[in-house]
């Protein structure tokens, strides 16, 4: 058991609750939290995975692979938003249709 | 004392933990509000939990990023939100519990097979780290997350920048840039941003230096500056009509252009793409860095205001 | 051996400050008295964490690096306090009278 190992299985767990949070939902904002929770799992867990080697310096791979992978995150988060507003400024809803939803 | 060793395990549980309480509460809060403020916390324990894990570099951009400008989207879409949105709307903010439960023991299942994907993956490998340290000399720079961004993974970087570039016309055609109204400021925000805004110009283009030797480079900087740009906005700034034409256009391309640019031109040199010739590569990289921060700060802070000017 | 004495006493005086401080905002009874709390204990233990820590440094521009970090801090806790007070005014919350 080690401190990595935690933080990768932290990653697994974030990764678990963003899916349910992305699938159970309904507002689109939350549904936008949910995607950065996962994409945050997933960004941990790769970097875990890559410190298993104990005491080596970090693979510096990965982390480049995350940090870039932050940025398009954030870059995906303000395109959501827009179009989620834009959803609200044409139909007045904040959430997808269901298939039972009359409109 | 030989429990003293297992504090920093002990710290690293408590963090993990944290984490996942945070992100849960951020995702079933039934006040919007409140769970886009969870949010904001969960990026920052995030940033101290990449400092635990010796990732300097991930941990500026999560917090410049991941928790401020993000939590500055958030709220800022909220806010836009918030006056027709009905509090009675939450009553049906989940998806109804025959359909929950389902959809909870099918992740825990999943998960569950991950989570013993991963313990049994734990044995120490080498990853990549032996290659990079081989190349290092050649690659033009003396850290290494540097050397993968800009040299030996250049195109991740370049294909990176064009999705940065290509999300802001995405926002940009969506909407048009909402008019600020001539209302002042909070006085001490805007003395704050007086402050800061210099000083988050002056440490962006530190990081742009250190990055060449230590952690920083051309994407914390751009962080730096693109929060530098929010928190103008946010105290009432505004870009002169005159530079919202041509000229910022030409700064929210310059990253993309340059490094497209350098990359090819190095074919006349009978290098292969994005390959620079021997002893050229600490210049070429410094220049794309450079125009690279330029343009991940303007599309941040453009990506903020939101809407074409 | 002393200075690292003292440099461990101020970082446990300065955690001390942050326990209060956090106690202060889960207990005190409205926004007003929670920011009393959490500006002015949590800037107080930051401050004494930072001096601990300059006593470690391992080079004048590490510390100075340190304490700016504690300027900036100070200014945007300020300005940041000042900020939720005055929207919590203008929302017309009254101040707790126990």
């Amino acid at each position: 058991m080690n401190s990595v190992l935690v933080f990768a299985l932290a990653g697994v767990g974030l990764i678990g609750l963003g899916l349910y949070g992305l699938l159970v939902q309904r507002h689109l904002l939350r549904k936008v939290l949910a995607f950065n929770v996962i994409s945050s799992g997933i960004f941990l867990l790769l970097a875990g995975l890559a410190r298993r080697a104990p005491g080596a310096e970090p693979d510096p791979v990965p982390q480049a692979m995350v940090l870039t992978g932050i940025v398009v995150a954030v870059a995906a988060t303000a395109l959501a938003l827009a179009m989620m507003l834009a959803l609200r400024s044409a139909t007045g809803r904040t959430r997808l249709k269901d298939h039972g939803d009359e409109d | 004392m030989a429990w003293l060793s297992l504090l920093p395990l002990a710290i690293d549980l408590v963090l993990a933990l944290t984490l996942l309480w945070l992100a849960w509460r951020a995702l079933t809060s039934p006040d919007l509000f409140r769970a886009v403020v969870l949010f904001i916390a969960l990026g920052l324990v995030l940033g101290l939990v990449w400092v635990r894990l010796d990732a300097v570099d991930i941990a500026l951009a999560e917090i410049a990023l991941g928790a401020g400008v993000t939590g500055a989207l958030l709220l800022a879409a909220l806010a836009k939100l918030q006056p027709a949105e009905s509090q009675t709307d939450e009553v049906a903010m989940m998806a109804p519990i025959a359909l929950r439960l389902p959809i909870a023991l099918l992740l825990i299942a999943l998960l569950t097979g991950l989570g013993l994907v991963v313990w049994q993956l734990w044995v120490p490998a080498p990853g990549l780290s032996n290659l990079v340290d081989a190349r290092l000399d050649e690659a033009g720079v003396a850290y290494p997350v540097t050397a993968v961004l800009l040299n030996f993974r250049g195109y991740d970087t370049l294909l990176e920048l064009a999705v940065l570039l290509l999300a802001l016309i995405g926002v940009w055609s969506l909407s048009t840039a909402p008019h600020l109204g001539d209302e002042e400021p909070e006085p001490a925000l805007a003395a704050l941003s007086r402050l800061l805004a210099p000083l988050m110009i002056l440490v962006a283009a530190y990081l742009v230096w250190v990055g060449a030797y230590a952690p920083g480079g051309a994407f914390q900087a751009g962080s730096v500056l693109g929060a530098a740009g929010v928190l103008l906005r946010l105290s009432g700034w505004r870009l002169s009509l005159s530079a919202t034409g041509w000229p910022l256009r030409l700064v929210l391309v310059l990253g993309v252009a340059v490094f497209a640019f350098i990359g090819l031109a190095v074919i006349g040199f009978g290098q292969p793409l994005l390959g620079y010739p021997q002893g050229w590569a600490k210049p070429a990289i410094l220049t794309i860095e450079l125009a690279a921060t330029l343009s991940i700060g303007a599309i941040l802070a453009a990506l903020f205001i939101g809407g074409r000017p | 051996m002393l200075v690292s004495l003292l440099s461990v006493a101020l970082l446990v005086a300065g955690a001390v400050f942050f326990l209060a401080g956090t106690l202060g905002l889960l207990r005190f009874p409205d926004v007003y008295t929670r920011l009393h709390a959490l500006t002015k204990a949590d800037n107080l233990g930051l401050g004494l964490m930072v001096l601990g820590l300059m006593l470690q440094a391992e080079s004048l521009a590490a510390a100075g690096k340190l304490l700016f970090i504690w300027l900036l801090l100070l200014a945007a806790s300020a300005t940041a306090g000042q900020l939720v007070a005055s929207w919590a005014q203008g929302k017309g919350i009254a101040p707790w009278r126990g």
